[in-house]
């Protein structure tokens, strides 16, 4: 109740067209009116940059007190309607050298804790854990180096909820289908990286805002102090789906991470072993259905008719009704030179075959043939 | 030639007169101006509240992009090229531009660029959707078809700054009256001939930018796509190394008018005169050595940020000595606060708050932080439209009565100004909150904890809207129903050559030259009779 009060304290206009207006929105969750300031959140970096933040944030408040001070005090004070006469003095000096040399010395007064901030940020060395960030239109890829995981995450907000379909959760478009995952008290190293475009990793709790630029590689890194779930976002514009690729990390206990891993080593062991199931096709339409909305609808549209001039129909589409090869090879190497990337590395053999199929006998198209995912593995190994 | 304006449309169409094409560069930036900001009506309108209401996240992205570039290259700067087309010659004592064919053809091609540009939004694929800062691959491997057109449009552009800018150039160098030197040209004309400089420079750049993009797209290169052994970092270098001192190229004119109409009103001198030119000087010179801290969060290795981050930082000095000028230049003057006067203190106060955040941006550990939130984008609007805008607004209101020879209605202009500047500031503000609470910039939706401010923000820019509606009506009535005003100084504590031609001004202005001489105190002004409305009809025909 207290940020309530705030922010009716703050501005009581607002706050009645506020409520006047949002309806449910607003009235059910915090809209955030007391979020005025930089997290200082749970790294040593994120802690520099929020005291050099603050730093800056008051000499400039204390400098603009002192310029604006005297410039209102000139306008109330040298007004012609107070009878004044206008002096006819300019150029001094003394003046002239003073408003520049002081400037300059503050601004070295400045320098100094700016650059052993910045030495933090660049203090990548000896980590104990490295972990790959791959960026994705729309999602994130966490590979964890030397363990042999590696997944997806992507958002778990439905479209439903964007285009007010349904009431928005509390956690709208701030979660996943899976976080990342890594200990408290591990100096963590992220090598991150993109796949198509260029996005941007940002949690802000970490002070970690790292550019995913395809073909290049940068190290960023964190130590967190503190267990919990911090949520970022992507910060560089990366086509329709910028808004909706938040990054969600989970911070364990040290043990809680050991079984968490062992988990997930256990689940990728179980989950090869599918590969060689024959899939009904009704689990293969339920499981690709999942997936299309996942993977594919943000571009070819959940009714599978595209964007006309962007991104091409796969309802009633050549590629998808002709031969089965041809369908599976644009997933699996994607089209040079176009948004179409290749998912052989983002969807497992059985996702691949589940949304094959569901394309396949979605809508208007009707094939009828049936995709295994032993299929894909044996296009694969083919190739 | 006629002595006068030619009849009827072709008037406009083939005019090579400088205050004709200065009204056209203005009309046209104007238009620009109510179309950029029509974009940011429907983002702010979509913005409203979380979830997507009115538009698709698609044509959201062309709505940012289209804004931004509609916004710098269509209003602010040919609004600019505007005003140093009807200033420049009569501040200097010149009858016209030293180039005036080349100067109605850099005009008339805009309009074909915009056209063009905005076209795309009606083909298939849709307008550029990248941002206006059309970082690669996403403006290349990843764009829609439509972005030849954007290329095409951003050449066009290019080559018409370029020509605007050698015009100018050529005329302040060529076309000065007998005895104006270089340290007695008002400092509007400082400022642009420091600016065209900057123009000529960097345009070629951002040529060179989009000319890559186009062998990216069409012929196969790789200058920017990692798989072909590009690299998609070199575009921003290459965007930036334009695109930074692209924004002083916006706001030292803005410098400039601000430091004509200041000591106006003050009915004092400038503080520095020569101080603010080398400061004028100094800025110019840096912007070209701080674009990379546009890009502090690509992974630069450590000693590249630390030079950026010094360099940028630097900046604040000149920048300080120009804000201190225009204060002790109203220190002990007589100020009065017609709205020109307003909109040029608005502009000092929010100016200065954008060079605080802006300095607080240079810190490279913070501006991790910030980078791409809504701070920078509260920071940037703080610098172009109460920077650019505003003094733009400014200007238009101090020389309107000297163009058409009526004045405005002040108690209307001063209506504008006070609505424009709590809207702004309701508009702006709430974005550093929202930026500093981690809302990044270019989402077309966004959580459920940044509903609030988003909200006000959005209820300021439509109230920032309709002031300039209000704005546009008080220039249209000005010019229809204006009260006549003839005294050639408008202003009582006006000074420059153009408040000694008649007001209006006629159409054809210093055919015989003013005499200049140095006074005790700063330059004195003189036309000797006959008065320059008689002298072009005197004077033996030119071309």
């Amino acid at each position: 109740m207290s940020k309530r009060a705030r922010a009716l304290f703050c501005s009581p206009l607002t706050t009645a067209i506020l409520t006047a207006a949002a309806g449910g929105v607003s009235a059910s969750t915090d809209g955030g009116m007391g979020n005025l300031n930089m997290v200082r959140g749970v790294t040593e970096v994120s802690q520099v940059a929020y005291d050099v933040h603050m730093l800056m944030m008051w000499i400039c408040t204390v400098i603009g007190v002192v310029v604006f001070g005297f410039m209102f005090y000139v306008m109330y004070a040298h007004r012609k309607s107070r009878g004044v006469e206008a002096a006819n003095f300019h150029e001094h000096l003394g003046v002239e050298i003073a408003w520049t040399v002081v400037p300059a010395l503050i601004l070295i007064f400045m320098a100094i804790p700016a650059t052993s901030a910045l030495l933090k940020v660049y203090d990548t060395d000896n980590a104990d854990i490295d972990i790959k960030v791959t960026g994705y239109q729309w999602k994130w890829q966490y590979e964890y180096l030397g363990e042999g995981v590696k997944y997806m995450s992507e958002l778990r907000t439905s479209l439903d909820e964007v285009y007010g379909r349904e009431p928005k959760g509390e956690h709208y478009l701030r979660e996943v289908t899976e976080p990342l995952v890594i200990p408290v008290n591990k100096k963590v190293r992220f090598l991150i990286t993109g796949n198509d475009v260029i996005h941007s990793w940002w949690v802000p709790d970490f002070g970690v805002k790292r550019d995913a630029v395809p073909g290049l590689f940068t190290a960023a890194w964190a130590r967190v102090n503190t267990p919990g779930m911090y949520v970022g976002e992507c910060t560089e514009l990366c086509g329709i789906g910028h808004a909706f690729m938040p990054v969600v990390v989970e911070v364990k206990s040290e043990e809680d991470y050991s079984v968490w891993l062992a988990d997930k080593k256990e689940q990728a062991a179980v989950y090869a072993s599918t590969v060689g199931k024959q899939w009904s096709p009704q689990e293969l339409i339920e499981k690709g259905q999942q997936v299309y909305m996942r993977s594919c609808a943000g571009c070819h549209q959940p009714d599978g008719n595209g964007i006309a001039g962007v991104f091409p129909a796969v309802n009633g589409s050549a590629i998808v009704n002709g031969p089965i090869d041809g369908h599976i090879g644009i997933l699996i190497n994607g089209v040079a030179g176009s948004a179409m990337q290749s998912f052989a590395d983002q969807l497992s053999e059985v996702d691949l075959a589940a949304v094959i199929h569901y394309k396949r006998n979605a809508w208007d198209n009707a094939v009828g043939d049936v995709v295994q995912p032993i299929d894909i593995l044996n296009f694969k190994n083919a190739q | 030639m006629a002595h006068g304006p030619a009849k009827g449309i072709s008037r406009w169409l083939f005019t090579t007169n400088h205050k004709d094409i200065g009204t056209l560069y203005l009309w046209f930036s104007f238009l620009m101006f109510l179309l950029g900001g029509f974009f940011a009506m429907v983002v702010r309108a979509e913005l409203f509240q979380p979830g997507m209401q009115l538009i698709k996240p698609e044509f959201f992205n062309q709505m940012t992009t289209m804004h931004g570039l509609v916004m710098v290259f269509g209003a602010i700067m040919p609004a600019f090229v505007g005003l140093a087309n009807w200033m420049i010659p009569m501040m200097i004592g010149a009858p016209d531009m030293a180039l005036p064919r080349m100067n109605n053809l850099s005009f008339w091609i805009l309009p074909f660029a915009f056209a063009i540009l905005v076209a795309t939004l009606f083909m298939e694929g849709g307008g550029p959707n990248f941002g206006w800062t059309f970082y690669a691959p996403l403006s290349t491997t990843y764009a829609p078809d439509t972005v030849n057109y954007f290329i095409f449009a951003v050449h066009i552009m290019g080559a018409s700054s370029i020509m605007g800018s050698i015009n100018i150039i050529a005329t302040i160098m060529n076309m000065r009256a007998p005895g104006m030197t270089y340290m007695k040209m008002p400092l509007f004309v400082w400022t642009w001939l420091i600016t065209a400089f900057l123009l000529v420079a960097v345009m070629p750049v951002l040529a060179g930018a989009v000319t890559m993009m186009l062998m990216d797209i069409n012929f196969g290169t790789s200058f920017f796509n990692a798989a072909g052994g590009g690299d998609p970092v070199l575009f921003q270098h290459v965007f930036w190394f334009f695109g930074h001192p692209e924004v002083y190229i916006i706001i030292l004119p803005a410098f400039g008018v601000v430091s004509q109409i200041i000591p106006t009103f003050s009915r004092k001198p400038l503080f520095g005169y020569s101080s603010m030119v080398y400061a004028t000087a100094a800025i110019a010179f840096l912007s070209f050595v701080v674009w990379a801290h546009h890009m502090f969060t690509v992974g630069m290795p450590i000693a590249g940020e630390l030079y950026f981050m010094y360099a940028t930082m630097l900046i604040a000095v000149p920048t300080g000595v120009k804000v201190f000028n225009w204060i002790t230049t109203m220190y002990r003057g007589a100020l009065t606060f017609e709205t020109p006067m307003l909109f040029s203190i608005a502009f000092v106060i929010l100016f200065t708050f954008g060079g605080f955040t802006g300095l607080m941006l240079s810190v490279a550990a913070a501006d991790i932080q910030y980078h791409d939130t809504y701070f920078v984008v509260a920071h940037f609007h703080y610098v172009m439209v109460a920077g650019a805008v505003f003094s733009g607004t400014a200007a238009v209101y101090y020389w309107l009565p000297k163009w058409c020879g009526k004045m405005y209605n002040e108690t209307m202009g001063k209506i504008q100004f006070w609505i424009a500047f709590i809207a702004f500031n309701i508009t702006f503000m709430p974005q550093h909150f929202l930026g500093l609470a981690g809302m990044p910039r270019r989402y077309a939706d966004y959580g459920l904890q940044f509903a609030d401010w988003n909200m006000v923000s959005s209820i300021g820019a439509f109230m920032y809207g309709g002031a300039q509606l209000l704005f546009l009506f008080n220039v249209v009535r000005t010019i229809t129903h204006g009260q006549p005003v003839s005294d050639a100084k408008v202003w009582e504590g006006a000074d420059g050559l153009e408040w000694l031609v008649a007001t209006p001004a006629p159409y054809h202005t210093f055919i015989k030259p003013p005499v200049i001489s140095a006074g005790v105190e700063g330059p004195e002004w003189r036309v000797d009779a006959p008065a320059p409305a008689m002298a072009f009809k005197t004077a033996p025909e030119a071309g």
